[in-house]
């Protein structure tokens, strides 16, 4: 719906992070006349032995920030809703030999859930995220979800799950922005987060060691790792640590091309490698996708063309959409795509507009389900 | 600043004017090192006694007795550590309560950890140690019972002097934290039979960084803080002689309005509670209305969730706390109500503070309780 209420008359919760993008956005919202309101949402508690919280810190920036801003702070905690909805689905979908998408499912169901009701129950308009993303609040019926303006940024991949009630409620301040604007915009205001380094990778995780992170919730089972035609090229650490198309940490040395992950073969705990970034078996041709979500509530044909992106920063491939009618979707790329991972999401695109997207379940090569993806 | 009703006077309270006054004529003509031997030092001693008299006299204590600190936790920290350094050789177990404020928790659990052996006593629905636990709680070994005079989250009087008097045959050291009860609570260290007692300044309309530990004297006592000469050797560190001046200032009007703050509070809560019954909200007390602080009154919401809670009433302006401290978002339930209640009971999660002080008319109480009525009336989840 086009808002058409004076700026002063409508209350925005920001979500904060303690970094310069929320920073900015709940600046902007300032700048613009809204009755902002700043929340730091804690998820996840990473105090380690010395009693050192990066939340803690994270939070400090945020009322440094909102104090310079002008607007009102407070915090919430959503640790436990975290825990069972995200980190539960998490660890289950690597249990499981897939390579699950935290960062979708904390969008849908924290972000903008949990987070959201709270800001409605704190008597908010909209909730603003510092998110390279767009609403287009133009038309007169649904808002739609465009891409962020900065191509490098844009995070649409991560909000594939937001319904059109979800949208209807939300903004986000910078998607009409670049990265660079951004800083350039913390650093004139004086925000104290200006210079900050963006932060990097999962949010529970951060900047510490995956692995080492992993092994403290499942137990590690290491075995070979074998070509798809059974030579023994070495041993693996265990098979939720490895991702399709990877390269890095293999340890096969000698000649010819690098090697990479290729497969998994669970039943056996194999892990399988092959020579060449662009080795055959990396490349699929179709997919189906489970708990597809699109942003407008109107209906969809049952079979369109569009694009999609199979993972955060691709470019778009053109697809042809088919919605089965065992609710599974099929999807089948204009040309082969190399690595893709099922647990990761598949994500929609009509030019601009971010239309939805779901999980990558099975995967394809001229309709030869590929068994050993995982 | 928009406009705020206070409620919040257990966590600070505004300075008295008349503190201010006082403290603001010290900081411009005491400067003097009340230690020094010249003619200024011994401006600022003068001074410096004059007000520790008045802080022994408002608990019937020998000016001796008053060891000044840092404030309330300095108070309680100093009680603790230097006791049972100076009696470890005497045992090792000490007793406290499961509601006792932080600065004394943490300090026993420390002890613990250096290999101290610490009871932690519980305490009934409405807040109340009983003596008799206490009793049975005693050892051969007890060196401390250190259990709080009023409780800061839920009001709660502790029958302090019952304690003490049951201590009186025992070689244990006593000490109350009395730093809610102080300045409401007629307190006499005779009649208490406590050997120790902290004090803070800020929760009396006193400036903050100020407060006492009464020490009976002949206590054993290890000071930690060392270096000069100060406090009877007890607390070295150049006397923040304003700050005192502050503090004494704040304890004489305290004394003079006692009474007449104590029936008006109780008119408060009676306020208040009139208010919610009449608007028909789902609540009840945590505690009750006997042996309890005039100016605490905590209140469990059905249905609500503190941290929207908090937010929607400072949203309307009304300054509150819940037991939980709430720093980067993080939760710690309150360890007052899950004594009283248990780890899984909603009071943890649906409870409000309003504390009463210093300028706040029946008017603002009466708002507040509307503007909080209406605000779980809007959210409480059925």
């Amino acid at each position: 719906m086009k808002e058409t209420r004076d700026p002063s008359q409508i209350r925005v919760v920001v979500g904060m992070s303690g970094g310069v993008d929320s920073s900015v956005a709940a600046y902007l919202l300032k700048q613009q006349g809204y009755e902002v309101i700043g929340i730091f949402m804690k998820n996840w508690d990473d105090t380690d032995e010395n009693g050192v919280c990066t939340a803690t810190e994270d939070y400090d920036d945020v009322i440094k920030v909102c104090n310079q801003i002008g607007i009102p702070y407070y915090a919430v905690n959503f640790e436990k809703q975290y825990w069972d909805k995200v980190f539960t689905y998490f660890l289950e979908e690597y249990k499981a030999g897939r390579t699950p998408n935290p960062d979708v499912m904390c969008n849908k169901e924290i972000k903008f859930k949990a987070f959201l009701e709270h800001a409605m129950d704190l008597g908010a308009d909209y909730l603003a995220t510092g998110h390279y993303a767009q609403v287009d609040r133009s038309g007169d019926g649904e808002v739609k979800m465009l891409r962020g303006i900065d191509n490098n940024k844009d995070q649409t991949y991560f909000l594939n799950q937001l319904s059109q009630e979800q949208l209807s409620h939300v903004m986000f301040p910078i998607g009409h922005i670049e990265k660079k604007e951004v800083r350039k915009i913390a650093e004139e205001a004086g925000l104290a987060t200006a210079k900050k380094k963006d932060s990097t990778g999962i949010c529970f995780i951060g900047e510490r060691n995956f692995k080492e992170f992993l092994s403290q919730f499942l137990p590690a089972q290491p075995g070979k790792m074998e070509t798809m035609d059974g030579v023994v090229m070495g041993q693996h650490d265990g098979l939720m640590y490895y991702t399709l198309g990877q390269r890095h940490g293999l340890g096969i040395g000698g000649d010819g091309e690098p090697w990479f992950v290729l497969g998994k073969d669970l039943e056996r705990n194999v892990l399988l490698v092959g020579q060449g970034f662009n080795n055959d078996s990396l490349f699929s041709t179709s997919l189906t996708a489970v708990k597809m979500s699109y942003t407008s509530t109107k209906k969809l044909p049952g079979k369109f063309s569009c694009t999609a992106k199979f993972r955060y920063r691709q470019t778009d491939t053109p697809v042809e959409v088919e919605i089965l009618e065992d609710g599974r979707t099929h999807i089948t790329f204009a040309e082969p795509v190399r690595a893709i991972t099922p647990g990761q999401a598949v994500v929609l695109y009509d030019g601009e507009e971010c239309i939805g997207g779901g999980t990558i379940d099975e995967v394809f090569k001229n309709n030869e389900k590929l068994t050993y993806v995982g | 600043m928009n406009s705020y009703i206070y409620l919040d006077h257990a966590a600070s309270s505004p300075m008295n004017d008349k503190v201010i006054d006082a403290m603001t004529t010290a900081m411009q003509q005491v400067y003097g090192n009340a230690s020094s031997i010249h003619g200024i030092g011994r401006e600022a001693r003068k001074y410096l006694d004059n007000a520790r008299d008045i802080l022994a006299q408002s608990i019937g204590a020998q000016p001796g007795e008053i060891i000044i600190t840092s404030g309330g936790t300095e108070a309680d920290n100093t009680a603790i550590f230097s006791t049972v350094y100076a009696r470890a050789a005497e045992g090792k177990h000490i007793i406290t309560t499961q509601i006792e404020h932080h600065a004394v928790l943490h300090t026993c659990e420390k002890l613990e950890r250096d290999g101290f052996d610490v009871t932690y006593l519980p305490v009934d629905e409405n807040g109340h140690v009983s003596v008799e636990d206490v009793r049975n709680a005693l050892r051969e070994d007890t060196i401390l019972v250190t259990i709080m005079y009023g409780n800061n989250e839920v009001g709660t009087i502790q029958p302090i002097a019952e304690i003490g008097d049951l201590l009186r045959e025992h070689k244990a050291i006593f000490h109350t934290d009395a730093v809610q009860a102080y300045g409401l609570e007629s307190i006499n260290v005779t009649d208490l039979h406590v050997d120790l007692l902290s004090v803070s300044a800020h929760k009396i309309n006193g400036p903050k960084g100020i407060g006492f530990l009464y020490q009976k004297a002949g206590t054993p006592f290890t000071s930690y803080a060392l270096g000069g000469a100060h406090e009877k050797k007890r607390r070295a560190g150049t006397e923040n002689v304003p700050a005192v001046i502050g503090f004494a200032t704040a304890v004489q009007i305290a004394n003079e309005l006692r009474e007449e703050k104590r029936a008006l509070y109780n008119r408060f809560k009676q306020i208040m509670l009139d208010v919610f019954t009449k608007e028909n909200l789902a609540f009840h007390m945590n505690g009750d209305l006997e042996n309890t602080l005039p100016h605490v009154i905590n209140v469990s919401f059905s249905g609500m969730e503190v941290e929207s809670f908090l937010v929607n009433l400072d949203m309307a302006g009304i300054c509150v706390s819940s037991g939980s401290a709430c720093t980067a978002g993080s939760i710690d339930p309150s360890h007052v109500l899950v004594a009283m209640f248990g780890q899984e009971a909603e009071e943890l999660r649906n409870s409000i503070r309003f504390s009463f002080g210093q300028g706040l008319t029946e008017a603002d109480v009466q708002h507040a309780a509307e503007k909080t009525a209406a605000i779980v009336k809007r959210l409480a989840k059925k």
